[in-house]
């Protein structure tokens, strides 16, 4: 391994952890404004969302259906697809699970759960398989019909929530029919955390291991790296996309279906709570990364999670965690303009030879293109 | 390109020094806050959380003034939260409240907090009080758990009034979220207020589905102006985009949940508001009194209208004329002494059906009001959305 790859691995490191330490300070400034110490807001952060079992708890809950909906935008972007219908994947997953909770309400829960857990992942993946259809077929950009679907897939849901699987008895919140209670997901032993973040986990390592450990999750990454010599080498591009599309939607419609069995126990319009939205933010910061998706959503999770200490005890607005939110984000994607960049500076500083960082510069560019 | 770096890095640390240095000037003036040690000190917890902004004007604006009142009250400490979703952030929320900021009390007061949210929490902190606002206690829930809604459709009715009062082309205009019995109660008591003055007046209702849709109720008022409605209100978590464009199209308008006044200086009639501040304070009267929900000394279902200060009309507008506050006013009495009933037969729906029959008289607190599936003759529009 040369010096260049090294300084790039450590590029990889070092970049997310500066820009979030640029978005705390700025941040800070942002506090400051407000008549705040900066630290002690960053304390109770903290201390709101990793500082003890109990709060890390609420960070876990938030960060579940992240990772799944993050796992929306990773999966297709191998192919290149920017997919941004997470909302809608989740909701229709969502909604196809109520449908089929409903009708299995008398089967023995385990099977009854599994078939739950299945039309979750069939209507989602199905959702973003439509989009990857439509891009392959006939060439329909898939981040407009994405967003576009997430509006259909809310008007779905209302339309079914309060229509044909309306319960009767809720009259002024609208809902479907409840789950049957025994097959609702429970708790992990001894938290208060669902199986949401199993869920979670297990499909962002799957996803890793689809993605770089499989032939398939290779010619998906050449597709994405470049269409056409994809195509010259024979790999059939468009059942990649719609296969990766169908993969990304299934993770989103299982996190619908998550919030349907192990939170709302029924579907209605408090699905809708932003997490398929959330889910693409955390795909970009990870870089398409399913294994720091991970780690992105406890940070979003934490970040969530923390809201309501600088509400309650800080007394600062409601929009604050979104601003914070908004900084992390600003940062870490304006960061992604210096890969590459370290490896310049490297000669520049230890040797201070015009002609050596002249080929330097020409080294960074090929590993950028490689 | 390193040119630029280095730039930025000495941006960095200046950075790092404004914030040091403003992190010394807060430490050296020693008022970092220290709110969680004082609560210990007051003895009654009062924790309220909101689905939206407390500044919208609407809904959450509603409720958060009457949390304000509250820390009127001696001993009472109120802790809030606002832009909560109905997620499991809710029970969150709850439950750090109840922990770390020992609330005893707690009105989280979205719909979609009660099930499961409330009704979950409840039982693992029997200690706590929850009162939840929409009405939607039922029998077999937890005993700690309490349901409080207002009739402002008595609101609707006299605003009703004075806004048929002061339409010219006789068309009434109503931007409403979903076609829940609540909501329609209040499209037909402002209709059939609207009707009592001035029997030839329509109505048009235009739903947008859900609850906070700006852009939705914007395209709404336009075409409902265009159509030449001069006179509009709404049931939506947020008025302001309705109030603001209808002052915009010179149209007169009638809030909803709170005083929309100074967003409609010219065209605000009067509007239907609730009145939390003497809700939220009788119910902390009687907790400190020591009644409580799971002693059945403060009832589970508690509900009013005009008469018993849940609901009030805002002040009213340049727009409105003598004789239309000389009839609202004459209207306000009759509802607050009951001997006004506004749902009494024979009445019928837009389609021509009976909906009550004739003789038939359905007080506020008539079950079959809470049920309502229809809208009353002279509203255009259907409850298919």
């Amino acid at each position: 391994m040369d010096l260049n790859h090294v300084v790039d691995r450590i590029e990889r490191f070092l970049l997310p952890l500066l820009s979030i330490g640029l978005a705390l300070i700025l941040f800070g400034f942002f506090c400051g404004f407000q008549g705040l110490n900066p630290f002690d807001v960053y304390a109770s952060i903290y201390s709101a969302a990793f500082g003890h079992w109990s709060s890390f708890q609420n960070t876990l809950l938030r960060a579940a259906p992240l990772m799944l909906c993050s796992l929306c935008t990773i999966l297709p972007a191998q192919t290149g697809l920017i997919v941004i219908g997470n909302e809608g994947a989740l909701v229709v997953g969502a909604l196809c699970a109520t449908g089929v909770g409903i009708y299995a309400h008398t089967f023995v829960p385990f099977i009854a759960q599994l078939l739950i857990a299945l039309a979750g992942c069939l209507g989602g993946g199905l959702w973003i398989g439509l989009i990857g259809l439509m891009r392959a077929m006939r060439g329909v950009n898939e981040t407009i019909s994405g967003l576009l679907l997430n509006y259909v897939a809310i008007a779905l849901l209302n339309f079914f929530v309060e229509g044909p699987i309306r319960d009767p008895a809720s009259l002024n919140n609208p809902a479907s029919f409840p789950l049957a209670e025994s097959h609702l997901l429970g708790n992990l032993p001894g938290m208060r955390v669902h199986l949401g973040i199993v869920a979670g986990l297990v499909a962002c390592l799957l996803s890793a291991g689809l993605i770089y450990k499989t032939p398939l999750g290779f010619a998906a990454r050449v597709t994405g790296g470049n269409y056409r010599a994809a195509q010259i080498v024979g790999l059939s591009v468009n059942r990649l996309m719609i296969t990766f599309g169908f993969f990304g939607g299934a993770a989103a419609g299982l996190a619908g279906m998550i919030e349907v069995a192990a939170v709302h126990g029924r579907a209605n319009d408090d699905l809708v709570a932003g997490y398929g939205y959330g889910g693409v933010l955390v795909a970009f910061v990870a870089r398409q990364n399913p294994l720091a998706a991970i780690f992105v959503s406890v940070l979003v999770g934490g970040i969530l999670a923390s809201g309501g200490i600088l509400q309650r005890v800080h007394d600062l607005p409601d929009s604050t965690v979104l601003v914070f939110q908004g900084l992390v984000f600003i940062c870490v994607l304006w960061s992604d303009s210096f890969y590459g960049k370290l490896n310049s500076l490297i000669p520049q500083f230890i040797q201070r030879n015009r002609h050596l960082k002249f080929n330097s510069l020409h080294a960074s560019e090929d590993v950028s293109h490689g | 390109m390193s040119a630029r770096l280095s730039l930025s890095r000495r941006i960095v640390l200046r950075g790092m020094l404004a914030a040091g240095s403003l992190g010394l000037v807060k430490a050296v003036s020693g008022c970092s806050p220290t709110r969680i040690a004082s609560n210990a000190e007051k003895n009654l917890v009062v924790g309220f959380i909101y689905v939206g902004p407390k500044d919208d004007y609407g809904y959450n604006q509603a409720h958060a003034i009457g949390a304000a009142a509250l820390s009127k009250i001696a001993g009472v400490k109120v802790v809030e939260e606002a832009s909560v979703p109905e997620t499991t952030a809710v029970v969150e929320t709850m439950r750090n409240m109840i922990e770390q900021d020992k609330a005893t009390l707690l009105f989280p007061t979205s719909f979609g907090y009660y099930d499961p949210h409330i009704l979950k929490l409840a039982k693992e902190y029997p200690d706590v009080q929850f009162l939840h606002c929409g009405g939607l206690y039922q029998s077999g829930h937890p005993e700690n758990v309490g349901s409080y809604f207002g009739y402002i459709d008595e609101a609707q009715y006299v605003a009703g009034i004075v806004a048929a009062h002061a339409s010219k082309t006789g068309k009434l205009g109503f931007i409403a979220a979903k076609p829940i019995p609540q909501v329609l109660r209040n499209i037909n008591s402002y209709t059939l207020g609207a009707r009592s003055v001035r029997p030839d007046v329509t109505n048009q209702v235009i739903f947008t589905g859900s609850w906070s849709e700006p852009v939705k109720e914007a395209e709404a008022i336009n075409s409902l102006a265009d159509i030449g409605v001069d006179g509009v209100t709404c049931h939506v978590d947020s008025p302001k985009i309705i109030m603001e464009l209808a002052e915009k199209r010179r149209i007169n308008c009638s809030g909803y949940h709170a005083d929309q006044s100074a967003l409609a200086p010219k065209g605000y009639l009067t509007g239907a508001e609730w009145d939390w501040s003497s809700v939220y304070q009788s119910y902390v009267k009687d907790i400190q009194a020591g009644k409580s929900l799971a002693k059945g000394s403060i009832p589970h279902l508690y509900r009013g209208g005009l008469g018993d200060k849940f609901v009030k009309i805002s002040a009213f507008g340049p727009n409105v004329t003598p004789e239309a506050k000389k009839d609202a006013e004459a209207a306000l009495q009759k509802l607050l002494t009951g001997e006004l009933v506004i749902y009494s037969g024979e009445m019928k729906d837009n389609t021509g059906r009976i909906v009550i029959q004739s003789g038939k008289v359905l007080k506020q607190r008539e079950i079959a009001l809470e049920k309502m599936d229809w809208l009353v003759d002279g509203v255009k529009g259907s409850t298919k959305v």
